[in-house]
């Protein structure tokens, strides 16, 4: 354990180990993706009470929850880089709040599209779009604060206390819809117990859920990628390892 | 394939502005948040290899002066 936390934390490693996995990643998430909307978009059949406007699930679940996980990855890093002051982590924490962002974005703005044929209404405060319009401002936050000092280490710092502060927000949004009378519907792919969803729908669904977990790291690491390109510039391993 | 035709495909007997609307708004964020960081990446990796190349250049006319001295 230890070992793989040293070996990630060290420039060189991270940038040959990034270049290989986007190697990888991008093809996966391309097929992935396409496969996952054709089968949502065509294949799929309507719902019997919603028609075909709930083919938008097929984009707006996996960006949710990615966007979810993808907020304690970056506490996660927050923490490392707090308590150990792991510049990599560091790194990890300024590529993942933009992704994040982006990502939260699609879900608020599939949700509301979605809801307008639905629920008739673009907009509702009800309490899970709220706590998701929280995630969106706290992801933001974190990009505002790593812009906002010109010490690099208080904004480290700052970042990591605002994203583990954060953390509370995420169980909220979970629980969201059990806890609050809620116009939201409950989730559709439970972990313990059958689901509340056809394998007909099912399936395209898991397959979105993991082009969108690809996209995400695709996204994050081409994104540490270009920071180590910025920060090791003038790095003796960086030149070689462009030459 | 569950539609009929591919005028059904669009139209989606009424949703069709919000399903694609959603999936368009989607594919452009996604493209988006893989081309910035890629075209910069290859930006600054061009910029690099330029240095490089400037500074290799640099010395060997050192070299060439310095053989000729």
């Amino acid at each position: 354990m230890w070992s793989i936390v040293h070996k990630m934390g060290s420039p060189p490693w991270f940038f040959r180990f990034a270049n290989g996995a986007i190697a990888w990643l991008l093809p996966i998430v391309l097929i992935t993706l396409v496969v996952g909307c054709v089968w949502g978009l065509l294949i799929a059949p309507p719902d019997y009470r919603q028609g075909n406007s709930y083919r938008i699930i097929f984009i707006h679940v996996p960006a949710a929850v990615v966007a979810l996980a993808g907020y304690y990855v970056m506490a996660t890093a927050g923490l490392m880089s707090l308590v150990w002051k792991i510049k990599m982590a560091d790194t990890a924490m300024r590529a993942l709040a933009p992704v994040g962002a982006a990502l939260t974005f699609v879900a608020l703005v599939t949700g509301s599209i979605w809801g307008k044929p639905t629920w008739g209404a673009w907009w509702v405060w009800d309490a899970r779009i709220t706590s998701m319009l929280i995630l969106l401002f706290l992801y933001l936050g974190v990009m505002a604060l790593s812009e906002a000092f010109d010490n690099k280490v208080a904004a480290a710092k700052a970042c990591a206390v605002l994203s583990l502060v954060g953390t509370v927000n995420i169980p909220i949004i979970y629980k969201s819809v059990d806890w609050w009378y809620s116009l939201h519907q409950p989730a559709s792919i439970k972990f313990t117990g059958e689901s509340a969803i056809d394998a007909s729908m099912l399936y395209p669904l898991l397959l979105m859920i993991v082009a969108f977990y690809g996209l995400f790291a695709l996204s994050v690491l081409l994104r540490m990628r270009t920071e180590l390109l910025v920060t090791h510039r003038q790095s003796a391993w960086l030149r070689s390892e462009l030459s | 394939m569950y539609f009929e035709t591919w005028s059904a495909v669009w139209h989606m007997e009424g949703h069709g502005p919000y399903v694609w609307g959603a999936y368009s708004l989607t594919a452009l964020v996604i493209v988006l948040l893989v081309l910035s960081p890629w075209v910069r990446a290859r930006e600054l990796t061009q910029d690099i290899r330029n240095e490089q190349r400037r500074a290799a250049a640099a010395s060997a006319l050192g070299a060439d002066h310095a053989s000729e001295t």
